[in-house]
């Protein structure tokens, strides 16, 4: 019984270790658990790279990753999202977006532009997670909708990398007409004989999968990405059942017919660019 | 058919129960108290219309939802003749969540379409709580595209908590099945008018809703996520949920200010559940009006005037 001897091992009063690295070095895997050097991450485009995890990536990196370096044009960002229900649960929600916007500089739930995707043009939106957990209020669904709008103009494509909560709550039945809205602009665009490619990364939910993301000519999903209406917790609660394993992932959808593909973020770009180029006409 | 009340309700009821009772022993035993009943009818009208001016935000959810309103069969039955059920999606199913059929507005042959909730608990079962899966909207999918073909104008009822959100409903493509309808309605080549005649429940409800002219009945509701859902998500506490039908503004007065609905359809005093003949012809006639007049555009004025209509509703600011 060695393990009764064993000193114990002292710990710092505040519980921190000394050490000369610096914080958020290390990043635990969620799915294999394994401890990784964040740099090793980064450099592997934030993919885990012992168990190929695809980590969440913000609209920027997202951008960074697939559009040809210094070609993207941001557009509609004079877009601010208002407040029309007044609304307030345990903070107002004026307050959340003002400190998002004084604290994080951010905006909008979307980014929408135009760039390059290896020399090929295309209308590009990219969702920002951390902005409200990318809910669709009325700026996503105006910029969504503009973005499809000027693509017929332009004769050119869209592609939409999602990754969303759903509606906008804060902006009650508004949210809600969002998904009626997108998919109104995606019918103009289909009888321009346009494509709509749409990539759904972790998590892709509620009103965004239900308006046009499930309206992708081409629908591309990223490894392991949560894609649902209704989200795993909703169901439990409702059905009280335990959920299937790998239930709403990529691959089930894959399984069941919903999705053309599952591309790996480090194919993503070459597999976008490829589709663009044999649809167009 | 069982009555049943909500508690606001409740002094109304007994008071009514009161009059019945009146007029039972008028009949018995001969004796003459119409002074007496008169008095009491004018008591519960009075009642009535207080109780209902001043309803809060979830006594209009709570009403949008009552056990005895008239579901979207009952305003067919009221409204239309000739009513023709029509079934199933063609890929897997019949779901009995969503009904629809040909039937005749006057002379007029019409498509209808409508959330379907049932009212005994066999029934309720069998209508899923008007919680439709996906076939559900795949029948309403080629429903549309029938009256499309034929050139007959859609009439829909909405009427619904929401899509069902359960695996059945997910494995076979939920979220796909309402996405292309959102996107078929937008493009029908005939005229459509929808209706709330209930509860507007989030996207189940949504994809039957993008029409030319968006009625709603006078208490009923529309909504993004039920007041109780919010309540449980944003103050992780379902308790909150008469605050959240407040801040969530559902009521068919906010909608209509936010230009979301064209009109608001009286119903009966007390609410549609109290005479769903009243109700039905209130209805007809807003329907037969709504239609009249659409019946004047183009389709490709129709298009237009429906593209235009969705695609300007949002609320933002330009910096």
């Amino acid at each position: 019984m060695f393990w009764i001897k064993r000193e114990r091992r002292k710990f710092n009063s505040a519980g921190k270790a000394k050490s000369t690295i610096p914080e958020g070095s290390w990043k635990k895997c969620p799915t294999c658990n394994q401890i990784i050097f964040s740099e090793e991450i980064q450099r592997n485009l934030m993919v885990c790279p012992k168990c190929e995890h695809h980590f969440r990536i913000n609209a920027t990196e997202r951008m960074e990753l697939i559009v040809d370096e210094g070609t993207f044009v941001e557009s509609y960002a004079e877009l601010e999202t208002d407040d029309p229900l007044n609304f307030k649960d345990i903070k107002k929600y004026k307050d959340r977006l003002k400190k998002l916007k004084e604290e994080k500089n951010k905006y909008s739930a979307i980014i929408v532009g135009e760039g390059k995707i290896n020399n090929r043009r295309a209308k590009l939106g990219f969702f920002e997670f951390s902005f409200m957990g990318g809910s669709m209020g009325s700026v996503v669904g105006e910029k969504i909708a503009s973005i499809v709008e000027d693509a017929i103009e332009d004769s050119i494509g869209v592609v939409i990398f999602s990754s969303s909560g759903g509606a906008r709550m804060q902006e009650g039945i508004f949210s809600l007409m969002q998904m009626a809205k997108t998919s109104a602009a995606l019918s103009k665009l289909k009888k321009c004989g346009l494509p709509f490619i749409s990539v759904l990364t972790d998590p892709t939910t509620g009103g965004v999968t239900a308006s046009f993301a499930m309206l992708g000519d081409i629908i591309v999903a990223e490894p392991c990405a949560l894609i649902c209406f209704a989200g795993p917790r909703v169901i439990e609660q409702t059905i009280r059942q335990t959920l299937p394993d790998g239930f709403q992932r990529a691959e089930y959808l894959l399984e069941h017919g919903m999705i053309d593909m599952i591309v790996h973020r480090n194919k993503l770009k070459e597999t976008i660019s490829k589709l663009l180029n044999m649809l167009k006409n | 058919m069982m009555v049943t009340y909500l508690d606001f309700e409740r002094p109304i009821a007994e008071l009514e129960k009161k009059v019945e009772e009146l007029k039972h022993t008028t009949s018995t035993r001969n004796v003459d108290i119409r002074s007496e009943t008169k008095k009491i009818e004018t008591k519960i009208k009075k009642m009535q219309k207080d109780i209902y001016t001043t309803l809060t935000p979830l006594q209009r959810v709570q009403l949008s939802r009552h056990a005895s309103r008239p579901y979207t069969l009952d305003y067919i039955e009221n409204i239309f003749t000739d009513f023709q059920e029509l079934c199933g999606d063609r890929k897997y199913n019949n779901d009995p969540a969503i009904v629809g059929g040909l039937a005749r507005l006057g002379n007029e042959t019409v498509m209808i379409v409508g959330n379907q909730k049932g009212r005994t608990t066999t029934e309720k079962l069998h209508r899923n709580f008007g919680m439709a899966h996906p076939e559900g909207y795949r029948k309403a999918h080629r429903l549309y595209e029938l009256a499309e073909r034929f050139k007959k104008p859609i009439i829909t009822f909405i009427d619904t908590p929401g899509a069902y959100p359960g695996i059945s409903s997910e494995e076979r493509g939920i979220a796909e099945a309402i996405a292309t309808n959102l996107q078929r309605m937008i493009e029908l080549k005939v005229p459509v008018i929808a209706v709330v005649i209930g509860e507007g429940g989030s996207g189940g409800a949504l994809a039957l809703g993008v029409s030319n002219r968006v009625l709603m009945l006078e208490y009923s509701t529309y909504s993004v996520i039920s007041p109780e859902a919010c309540s449980s998500i944003l103050f992780r506490d379902a308790s909150k949920s008469d605050y959240a039908a407040e801040v969530l503004k559902v009521t068919s007065k906010d909608m209509l200010k936010f230009g979301i609905v064209d009109e608001i359809v009286p119903e009966p005093e007390g609410g549609a559940h109290k005479d769903h003949k009243v109700a039905g012809k209130l209805l007809k006639k807003a329907l037969a009006k709504n239609l009249e007049e659409l019946k004047k555009y183009s389709i490709a004025e129709l298009l237009e005037n429906r593209y235009d209509k969705f695609r300007k509703i949002g609320s933002f600011k330009q910096s």
